[in-house]
């Protein structure tokens, strides 16, 4: 009886207070979108059109000339006159360079790290809460502090304009992912493990058979959000790796902004190249959307 | 009796003590390999964490100590660069904009997305509108300069445009007495959603019957926020905190894209001011010197923010 009288009170005095967060997360929706939507409503206008149609929300003859010259699929002359510098990304590769680095330390560095963490959520070792006192250390520690050595290190092996090079330094190791997953080897129930121990199964073993087929939901949440910050990541391969070969998408975007002209950007250029940035992201965002908010509750959740 | 059991009894006391020779071998036995599987298992991160850590952190220390521009041996000059950044206006300049920037993003951001959060926490949004809300959060911040520069365009930008039209003008990204705040408003835009479905999740946490016992008691929403939710999402906020501190110490990308390699003075954050002593001056020691203050800094504040949110304490468990 309770439940039901509370239930319609809360029914009655929720109503007006739905309206109004409906609007407000209808406005936020809008604001969080409509840039992507002006990046993309720039990159199909011609560059003739872009003055005289600026508040127009929609190109009077939208095209893909812009997309063309950016990939480099258009002649010099017709990318000059369309107004651009015939500057090109070579778009195909930078993505892939992308790939390879954001996806290679995504992998690795979270199974390296689960591997750790399981060590120091359940094996017992001298030293133990030191060495996890010195690792947690590391979470407070500017990347930019590390960032120089590192850079340094890389030119004297050199390793700089190397995918090997660009990649070493976050592939094994990440404070926060060890963090993560101990806290939630912690809170798995000990009882299956202690089985298994009985039966003769190893401390590698419970790790392997038990533990890691338990916590699969949290690992691909750490690789997720692993991948998403390392696809993000610009200042490191900036520096380290801004060659031709090695060049990733977030340098490549940056390199061709540096080569438009200051006095008067090449913008349906520039968000054609921002576009095609997105893309990718878009892709994730359409396959992977429910897995990332579950994957957000769960890292919010604990 | 578990192999738990005996394990706890040991736990602590010196090694020697708790083996009486030929008592129980198994046991001992089981411990050295469990000690050997640490160290199988610890390998690879802790390789990772000596050579790209620990190794780069002593180095950092002894660059800051010395004159290096990559082309000599570093030469040991002592404090010399800690007293050039004690007298270099530009450091403490750009210290004051970077704290200004944080602070600022992290007051709007908090609220925004607690508000936001809290909203949604009254509407069952469907994940494709969540989808929507962290797509910003998935784009790097070298395109989201670049949009938001075009947005912004003095010339022909839609908001500047938009701006005008209701009568604020001067709002463009290159105009030096906007630039902070615009770089701020960017800041919040693009961490909005991520952070607001941070806290949702925190407050997913937090039992219902809960918020039925208080309107029974006849609290209002604004009280039930404040009485109810927020004390007991404390330890997400705690953590949303101080990941946004360390994190708005460091921006970057968004000045150094969307202002090129000579920003604007009104910009100029500490983390490109030590990208630029050291990739474009090539003072490699002094920039680590001030990398070195920047990590003192964080250390402090971190600190002081954990113990003033109780941070490690729950009120729900």
């Amino acid at each position: 009886m309770t439940t039901a009288t509370s239930g319609i009170r809360r029914n009655v005095r929720f109503r007006p207070g739905r309206t109004v967060a409906w609007i407000i997360v209808a406005i936020v929706v809008v604001a969080t979108v409509f840039p992507f939507y002006w990046m993309v409503r720039t990159a199909i206008t011609p560059t003739a059109d872009l003055v005289p149609q600026a508040a127009q929300l929609w190109p009077s003859s939208p095209t893909l000339i812009n997309f063309q010259r950016v990939l480099g699929l258009a002649s010099i002359e017709e990318s000059v006159a369309a107004g651009g510098t015939g500057a090109s990304i070579d778009f195909v590769r930078y993505t892939l360079n992308s790939v390879i680095y954001a996806g290679s330390i995504a992998v690795i560095q979270t199974l390296s790290c689960a591997a750790a963490a399981y060590a120091f959520a359940r094996l017992r070792f001298p030293g133990r809460n030191l060495l996890f006192g010195v690792v947690l250390a590391g979470l407070m520690i500017p990347g930019i502090f590390t960032l120089l050595p590192n850079f340094a290190l890389m030119r004297e092996l050199d390793l700089l304009n190397t995918m090997l090079g660009l990649i070493a330094p976050a592939l094994l190791m990440s404070p926060f992912t060890i963090f993560f997953l101990r806290q939630f080897f912690l809170s798995l129930p000990r009882d299956v493990e202690e089985a298994a121990t009985l039966d003769g199964v190893g401390s590698l073993g419970r790790f392997w058979r038990i533990a890691l087929p338990l916590s699969r939901g949290p690992i691909a949440t750490m690789m997720l959000i692993t991948l998403v910050g390392m696809w993000k990541d610009y200042l490191w391969p900036l520096v380290a790796g801004n060659s031709e070969l090695t060049r990733v998408l977030t340098v490549a975007l940056g390199v061709f902004q540096q080569q438009s002209p200051n006095t008067a950007p090449d913008w349906t250029g520039l968000m054609a190249g921002a576009t095609l940035s997105v893309l990718p992201v878009l892709l994730i965002l359409v396959f992977l959307g429910k897995q990332l908010i579950q994957s957000l509750n769960f890292s919010g959740g604990k | 009796m578990s192999r738990s059991t005996l394990e706890r009894t040991g736990t602590g006391a010196p090694r020697r003590a708790e083996k009486p020779p030929a008592a129980r071998p198994g046991v001992s036995r089981l411990r050295r390999a469990e000690k050997w599987a640490a160290l199988v298992l610890l390998l690879p991160a802790l390789l990772g964490f000596v050579v790209f850590y620990v190794y780069p952190t002593i180095r950092g220390v002894y660059y800051s100590m010395t004159d290096f521009n990559l082309l000599n041996d570093p030469t040991f000059i002592g404090t010399a660069n800690f007293e050039d950044l004690a007298g270099d206006p530009q450091v403490w300049d750009s210290l004051r904009i970077t704290a200004v920037f944080a602070v600022l993003n992290i007051i709007v951001m908090m609220v925004l997305a607690l508000g936001l959060a809290a909203f949604m926490q009254r509407l069952h949004l469907s994940n494709w509108v969540r989808s929507l809300l962290l797509l910003p959060w998935l784009v790097p911040n070298v395109a989201i300069a670049l949009i938001w520069g075009w947005l912004l365009d003095a010339n022909v930008g839609f908001l500047t445009q938009l701006l005008k039209s209701i009568g604020i003008s001067g709002v463009s990204f290159y105009n030096g007495d906007a630039a902070l705040g615009i770089i701020i408003v960017i800041s919040v835009w693009s961490g909005l959603g991520y952070t607001a479905l941070l806290l949702y999740a925190g407050m997913l946490q937090v039992p219902h019957d809960l918020y039925e016992a208080a309107a029974l008691d006849g609290a209002g929403e604004t009280r039930m926020f404040f009485n109810i939710t927020l004390p007991l999402i404390r330890p997400v906020l705690a953590l949303v905190l101080v990941v946004s501190l360390i994190g708005s110490f460091q921006v970057f990308d968004l000045v150094q894209v969307g202002y090129g390699n000579n920003p604007i003075p009104e910009v100029r954050v500490i983390y490109y001011y030590i990208y630029q002593q050291a990739f474009s001056f090539y003072n490699m020691g002094y920039a680590s010197a001030i990398a070195i203050l920047l990590v003192v800094i964080l250390g402090a504040l971190t600190f002081v923010q954990m113990r003033l949110m109780r941070a490690n304490r729950s009120d729900l468990s």
